[in-house]
């Protein structure tokens, strides 16, 4: 994984599924300011805090354990499994490549 | 506005239903939250524009809406249910310790005092109350502790507590139903619990089917001028106490079929009962293919089938436990939704009947509300 160099202010575009869009009320791609490291759950907890209403979507309450048909997608690989401490690709951290919390293709 | 307020939640969305007080004409609004389930939404009995919503899916998990404006504007409230201390393990469908973690909200309860109190019975079975008007959420813990919390097992929906009754007489004593574990009685506000299954016989499900608890309790009902009544719709058996759930005794009479999920009160009569006999096991549909609400004058036993309207050929749709309600016009207004997506009235305590929709999303439940 490549290391994030640059400002200790990154912004982090992020891309939802509808339906957390529309919950968020967000009209196409999110945007959250990340102070310092941007790994995955530096994001995650951006995100939350510029969203609330996100809170216990992606991840559980208090365990803040991804919720098992969401997926995290990013720069072409997918990172759902990977830790919260996880460092986020460059691209992702210079604003150049999005995020994108994915609700996965299952029935009903 | 007067006239009647009617709340589907259905495994697509939300719809509400308006009509003025003749209630034969129907404004359909919806759907609301288009792609997620409401297991139920319900408005206060203290004030009408008060609802509040059940919105979860698998994707993303539990949400609570509320509205303060009878359903034209929505808003996301609190939406965590931490269960208090470690909660332990419920008996899981292979008989193993499984441990307790929280799913969705089946069933919102508004207080009949405060429209800011409201009660969340969820699963695994458990029960919230918020007094924030949703904001935030803590269990009553002692039912889950009560002690046979460990016997408790899940039905094929799930362990979900779906039933939560407030006797309107005594603010402090309350009811809750959980499938399979049984009713329980709170006589302190919800401190302290009782379970309340003396009577009931679940033969080939128990190893011991008169069992303190254990039984799939589906569905339970008062009426607020008579509340020491109650009335059961169990898997199979419709039952009636007539000491607050000391003590139950069989009324199902000659019903086609005594398995079901609602069972309801007339708005008027406390002795005038609602079901809609379904065949089981596993078929859940009605027997005969004839959809038929089946209503009883008596408090149980002698029961007339209701027809008039209702499709009699060819119907193998099913109304779950949370898809009937009454209204308190006059004459009493009763209704019900389909897992075919209809929702059928009567105007007139149950002898006619027309779908007021007829392709929603299968319907979850149904409530309504007179509206001032």
């Amino acid at each position: 994984m490549s290391e994030v160099a640059g400002p200790s202010v990154s912004r982090v575009r992020v891309v939802l599924p509808e339906h957390l869009r529309n919950l968020a009320q967000v009209d196409g791609e999110a945007a959250v300011t990340v102070d310092g490291e941007v790994t995955l759950g530096a994001v995650l907890d951006a995100l939350e805090e510029r969203y609330p209403v996100l809170r216990g979507t992606i991840r559980d309450h208090g365990t803040l354990r991804r919720r098992p048909f969401v997926r995290f997608f990013a720069v072409g690989r997918d990172l759902s499994h990977e830790a919260a401490e996880l460092r986020l690709p460059d691209a992702v951290a210079a604003g150049d490549e999005p995020f994108a919390v994915i609700g996965a293709i299952a029935g009903g | 506005m007067s006239g009647v307020r009617v709340l589907v939640g259905t495994r697509k969305g939300a719809f509400i239903l308006t009509s003025d007080d003749a209630r034969e004409r129907w404004d359909v609004r919806g759907p609301l939250f288009g792609g997620w389930e409401i297991y139920h939404l319900k408005g206060s009995p203290v004030d009408t524009d008060r609802i509040y919503a059940s919105q979860s899916t698998g994707w993303f998990g539990q949400l609570i809406q509320r509205s303060d404006d009878g359903g034209e504007s929505w808003n996301p409230v609190g939406n965590e249910f931490r269960y208090e201390g470690v909660p332990g393990t419920h008996q899981w469908y292979d008989g193993t310790a499984h441990p307790w973690s929280f799913t969705r909200v089946w069933h919102l309860e508004p207080s009949l005092h405060d429209v800011d109190t409201v009660y969340a019975g969820v699963e695994d079975a458990a029960l919230f109350r918020s007094q924030d008007g949703g904001a935030s959420w803590h269990e009553l813990a002692g039912l889950r502790e009560h002690g046979s919390g460990p016997k408790w097992q899940p039905g094929a929906g799930g362990m979900c507590l779906h039933t939560i009754v407030q006797d309107p007489t005594r603010p402090e004593r309350m009811y809750v139903a959980i499938s399979a574990a049984g009713v329980f009685r709170t006589d302190d506000g919800g401190v302290t619990w009782h379970a309340m299954n003396r009577g009931l016989r679940s033969e080939g499900m128990l190893p011991d089917p008169e069992d303190d608890v254990g039984h799939c309790v589906h569905r339970i009902a008062l009426h607020p001028s008579n509340p020491d009544v109650l009335y059961m719709q169990k898997h199979w058996d419709i039952m009636r106490s007539d000491d607050a759930g000391g003590h139950w005794h069989e009324v199902s009479g000659d019903l086609p079929s005594d398995f079901g999920f609602p069972i309801d009160v007339h708005a008027h009569q406390p002795e005038t009962i609602y079901v809609v006999p379904i065949k089981s096991d596993s078929e859940h549909y009605p027997p005969d293919g004839k959809l038929r609400v089946y209503r009883s004058r008596t408090g149980g036993n002698d029961w007339e089938a209701l027809t008039h309207g209702l499709p009699q050929e060819d119907c193998y749709v099913n109304v779950l436990r949370d898809a009937m309600a009454v209204d308190r016009s006059h004459p009493c207004g009763i209704y019900f939704g389909t897992t075919g997506g209809q929702v059928y009235a009567s105007n007139d305590e149950g002898d006619h009947w027309t779908a007021i929709v007829h392709d929603l999303p299968a319907v979850l439940s149904v409530e309504v509300q007179n509206l001032p």
